[in-house]
């Protein structure tokens, strides 16, 4: 895997998060990515943003555009030092929230991008990864 | 403070979301609109989101509240104009919004309202539009 | 000017496609089920001969060159059709870089550790790498034909949407409906909707051979992401076997509208949007 571009965007606060949104949407933009393709990783994006202020405080984002096996897309990984999950199996289910949320965060954010990945380690933090591929249903 | 403005006519409100949508903004609505609704006995809400470009869980939920509190109030709430992508993306996500009402656009989401109102309340006559069609 | 090295090349090369043959062979990527090692010794043969011949007048590195013509033509075509073939970039890079070593060996082997032949251990070397780029650009090439005419069979499988009234959409779908194909119809399905304003579609299943939980799951879907963006969506076609497996998999579809025919469905359409459809007086021609 290559990676062509790269930013690094500090959340901290709400308004940081319309910021990291915008920055997304112009790297999609830009590699040609389809509207819809766009949609679906901006959304997925927008749940994991929220996890890690609502449960971890802030965290930092990193947007890599990335090219692989004659493919490009986006790779996006978000990286908090929150309190960390006991069980990803479970936080990955439908409905299951700690937050007297939905708990449709991580298994749709799951739903609507080409790779997920969830790594995570109580009291030391969460790092959760997704790809888009630019041309990728 | 961001606030979306809220349009009255005649007994309709009329929120048209130009920006994209974050959470604050998102809840300010919702506690606009049940306010006003309250506030000047609306009988319906009609929610125009042609240009958002991103609904995610949050916002999804907003809209859900919303209608259900109007409904509480007895007022109809349609959401019109949502764009192709944001509808997949949606029920990719896992939020297919079943309790709202929806419409293609707005004129389309008012003669819904409309006839919604007129089922409700038949002998109600203080709706009297020209246009309303009911032949 | 170096054309003692175009000449040794020349004198062994016999030995030199040997090497070359066994150097590939030796490799364990190599695909003999793509290709007869038969075939890959013409392919190798055949190669080397141009190669010999482009390098006969001494030149080695401009490669825009009359002479190169052949063996740049040749290798593009070996690059596109592996690419099509379904070789992966490394089995196809091999292929040029081995002869590398096999050229450099024949040098070593004549004449030691010479000053020349550094010098043209340094110029083959060169010359190959350039013949190698060349192979990496065509291959890239080929796979975005093979990328490009693939989207193109999807998008041209893919179901046409029917205005069949005003409001009224319709959407034949023919073959199995999986989750990829599910996107393209729900992608054109809202779009026409959004493009003719039409309130009402219909989902014709009749030409879908099974119907079975996850099927259920993509009618599901699309049906909910028609109904968020304000229309309504009538499945039609659903034979009576499928209405069979449907209630023996205990999939619910009871909040969605379905009918046995298209016909039917046009009908329930045309209710919806309050339309009557009456037989005319016979007008007589005379
Ligand atoms: N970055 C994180 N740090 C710590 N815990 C997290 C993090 N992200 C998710 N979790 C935990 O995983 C659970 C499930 O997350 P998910 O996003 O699926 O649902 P939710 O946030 O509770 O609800 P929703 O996203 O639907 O509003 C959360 O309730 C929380 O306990
Ligand atoms: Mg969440």
């Amino acid at each position: 895997m290559i990676a062509l571009n790269r930013e690094i965007i500090e959340i901290a606060k709400e308004l940081d998060v319309v910021f990291f949104r915008q920055r997304l949407k112009e790297h999609a933009v830009k590699i040609g990515m389809s509207v819809l393709n766009q949609t679906k990783l901006i959304t997925a994006s927008s749940e994991l943003v929220r996890n890690m202020l609502k449960y971890a405080g802030g965290g930092q984002i990193c947007i890599e555009v990335i090219n692989e096996k004659m493919q490009i897309g986006i790779k996006v990984t978000f990286e908090d030092k929150g309190p960390g999950i006991p069980d990803i199996h479970k936080a990955m289910q439908d409905g299951f929230s700690t937050g007297k949320s939905l708990g449709l965060g991580l298994p749709g954010a799951k739903r609507l991008v080409n790779e997920f990945d969830i790594k995570s380690e109580i009291g030391k933090g969460t790092i959760v990864t997704i790809v888009r591929w630019k041309n990728g249903l | 403070m961001d606030r979306i403005p809220i349009l009255k006519m005649g007994n309709f409100l009329l929120v048209t979301i130009q920006v994209d949508m974050y959470d604050r903004l998102a809840l300010n609505l919702e506690n606009d609109l049940v306010t006003m609704i309250r506030r000047v006995e609306a009988k319906g809400v009609l929610i125009d989101i042609s240009a958002v470009s991103i609904v995610d869980s949050f916002m999804g939920r907003i809209l859900g509240n919303i209608a259900s509190m109007s409904k509480i109030l007895d007022a109809e709430t349609v959401v019109v104009g949502m764009q192709p992508a944001v509808a997949i993306t949606l029920v990719e996500l896992g939020l297919p919004l079943t309790g709202v009402h929806t419409a293609l656009d707005v004129e389309k989401g008012m003669i819904l309202l409309k006839n919604k109102l007129n089922l409700i309340e038949e002998d109600d006559d203080e709706d009297k539009d020209p246009d309303d069609s009911t032949e | 000017m170096n054309n003692a090295l175009a000449d040794l090349l020349l004198k062994n090369q016999k030995e030199i496609l040997e090497q070359w043959m066994k150097n590939q062979l030796s490799n364990n990527t190599l695909r003999e089920d793509l290709m007869s090692n038969e075939n890959l010794r013409r392919q190798s043969q055949e190669l080397l001969d141009l190669f010999l011949k482009a390098v006969k007048k001494g030149n080695y590195d401009d490669l825009n060159t009359r002479e190169y013509e052949g063996i740049i033509e040749m290798l593009q075509g070996i690059s596109i059709s592996r690419a099509q073939q379904g070789y992966s970039p490394k089995e196809t890079a091999i292929f040029v870089f081995s002869l590398k070593e096999a050229l450099i060996n024949t040098i070593v082997k004549a004449d030691g550790d010479s000053k020349e032949a550094v010098n043209s251990i340094l110029i083959i070397n060169n010359l190959l790498d350039q013949l190698g780029i060349i192979t990496f650009e065509t291959f890239i090439r080929g796979r975005e034909s093979v990328i490009l005419r693939q989207t193109q069979e999807i998008n041209e499988i893919s179901t046409p949407v029917i205005r069949v009234w005003e409001g009224i959409l319709a959407l034949p779908i023919i073959g199995t409906l999986d989750s990829a194909r599910t996107q393209i119809v729900m992608e054109n399905l809202l779009q026409e909707i959004v493009n003719t304003g039409s309130s009402i579609a219909i989902l014709d299943i009749s030409g879908v051979p099974a119907v079975d939980s996850l099927v259920a799951q993509h009618l599901i879907k699309t049906v909910s992401a028609t109904r968020l963006m304000g229309a309504e969506c009538i499945i039609s076609g659903i034979r009576a076997e499928i209405a069979q497996t449907i209630v023996h998999l205990g999939i619910d579809l009871s909040n969605i509208q379905t009918k046995a025919s298209l016909a039917s469905a046009l009908k329930l359409a045309f209710a919806m949007l309050q339309l009557e459809v009456k037989k005319g007086e016979r007008k007589i021609i005379k």
